[in-house]
């Protein structure tokens, strides 16, 4: 192994390898995957100079400890977390210089879920068709971290970006989703409609990167027979047989068997990756664009 | 034919059969091959077509939905073989269901040509339709914690194989050593919508 390269010292609750995503392979079945925050992977890899597509890692809670081989530009952002790099507290959301061996500190979450972790050359572990996204679904592309593990990294790019710190939204304290009704609204009586539309639900804890599951009335099919599997797009608020919604996020199957009560706005799933359990969630019907 | 919108980029074609979403399937294969369709995904099922990554949704459901023409039949695709061991423990129980010997279900499933309708619940896992519908089966009452990977199994009116080990309801009749997916191997998937399968017995039954 090169001497570029991240060793794992501490995984954290759930830390995986995350880009754009495995696109174009639904129709085999393979989840479409990627960072759940994408604007805050975005900027993290724009930071540090690497292209869009560059791998980073996304955190869950607890943030992670890595120690670098070689010396390398790093920047933290999406959830804010304290980053030291040998004990000292430096920049979060901002470029960050970290010598070879100096052991890098993601701290917990202190508002949000998600951290981004952008390195100079992007986690250059083998893509697998085409994403080197962990998949946490079908098991797809790299394991979550372990202590211990190494993560190749690939050649710097350009030079990091010139800032002292970057904006980057907040947290939600209420988490507003916009939806499309359909394709199967109709499969949910009225009220049941009118009360997904009209009382707020509460993020359960319960929620993964597959679906952002949710707490609050149960809605009431109108049609109680089974629906044939169909395809399912990201954004999806699926109504499993408990009649709580469950929105679907980047790891979500492809295909399912229960009916899609409304679509959220892509626009909107980043902040659903930042909300704890337990936020406020109203789901908002707008109209078509 | 119903194209039912689906957020602000997608559309569900909904169908009639399942043979229907499989000609539709192809018919919009072919139009993206050809260059006049533009789209993401297309993700056929039991009885619909889901197109992502529409640029323009309401103006596809327009054209869908004024034409009469049907669409072209599937092409004939060749023929994937799987050999098969029929050995799986539920052969007595879909034996009993049939009303047959569990020879017999051997016998009836391996002279069966299956297609692809669609995939989905791992990657590589097909749901092959092919059987008559006297056939459909229902899933077990309680879900196995772990089903090995190439298990051969049937649940409702579809046949499918395990592509790795991991938890499932489908009944269990047979085992197949074909490797259903690698993801170093080009195509990942040995099964693809619309591929035409027979299953092969091998060894004593």
């Amino acid at each position: 192994m090169t001497d570029r390269a991240l060793s794992v010292v501490r995984a954290g609750a759930l830390t995986t390898v995350q880009d754009l995503g495995r696109l174009g392979h639904a129709h085999l079945g393979v989840p479409r995957s990627g960072a759940l925050d994408g604007p805050a992977a975005a900027l993290v890899n724009r930071l540090v100079g690497n292209a869009p597509e560059a791998a980073v890692l996304e955190t869950t809670l607890s943030g992670c400890t890595v120690r670098p081989r070689s010396a390398v530009t790093v920047a933290v952002g999406g959830a804010p977390c304290q980053v030291a790099v040998d004990g000292r507290p430096v920049a979060w959301g901002a470029p960050v210089h970290v010598p070879a061996g100096a052991l890098l500190d993601v701290g917990a979450a202190i508002s949000g879920v998600r951290s981004y972790v952008g390195v100079s050359g992007g986690v250059a572990v083998d893509p697998v068709l085409g994403s080197r996204s962990t998949d946490l679904l079908s098991g797809l592309g790299p394991p979550p971290l372990t202590d211990g593990a190494v993560l190749p990294l690939g050649p710097p790019a350009r030079p990091h970006a010139r800032v002292d710190v970057a904006p980057q939204p907040a947290p939600p304290a209420e988490l507003v989703l916009r939806v499309t009704l359909g394709p199967r609204d109709d499969w949910f009586t009225p009220q049941s409609v009118r009360a997904f539309t009209a009382h707020p639900y509460r993020v359960s804890p319960a929620s993964n990167r597959i679906g952002l599951r949710t707490e609050g009335p149960a809605l009431e099919r109108a049609l109680p027979r089974e629906l044939p599997s169909e395809g399912v797009v990201l954004g999806a608020v699926q109504v499993p047989p408990d009649g709580r919604p469950v929105v679907f996020l980047a790891d979500h199957p492809t295909t399912g068997g229960y009916p899609v009560i409304a679509v959220v706005r892509a626009a909107d799933l980043p902040a659903a990756a930042q909300a704890v359990p337990g936020t406020a969630v109203r789901f908002v019907a707008v109209g078509r664009r | 034919m119903r194209a039912l919108p689906v957020g602000d980029e997608a559309l569900l074609v909904e169908v009639s059969s399942g043979e229907e979403a499989q000609a539709l399937h192809t018919e919009l294969l072919r139009r993206r091959a050809e260059g006049s369709l533009s789209v993401r995904e297309i993700v056929p099922a039991a009885r619909t077509v889901l197109l992502d990554g529409l640029p323009d949704p309401a103006r596809l459901a327009a054209e869908l939905t004024a034409s009469d023409e049907p669409p072209t039949p599937p092409r004939a695709r060749e023929v994937v073989e799987l050999p098969v061991r029929y050995d799986g423990p539920d052969l007595a129980d879909v034996a009993a269901h049939w009303g047959v010997s569990a020879q017999e279900v051997a016998r009836i499933h391996a002279d069966t040509e299956f297609s692809v309708a669609f995939c989905g619940f791992a990657p590589g896992f097909g749901y092959l339709t092919g059987l008559p519908p006297h056939y459909d089966i229902p899933r077990r009452a309680t879900p196995r914690t772990a089903v090995p990977a190439g298990a051969v199994a049937l649940a409702g009116p579809y046949t499918g194989v395990y592509p790795r080990s991991s938890p499932g309801g489908w009944q269990l009749i047979g085992t197949t050593d074909a490797v259903l997916w690698d993801h170093t191997r080009v195509p990942a998937a040995l099964l693809s919508p619309g591929t035409r399968v027979r299953f092969v017995p091998v060894g004593s039954p």
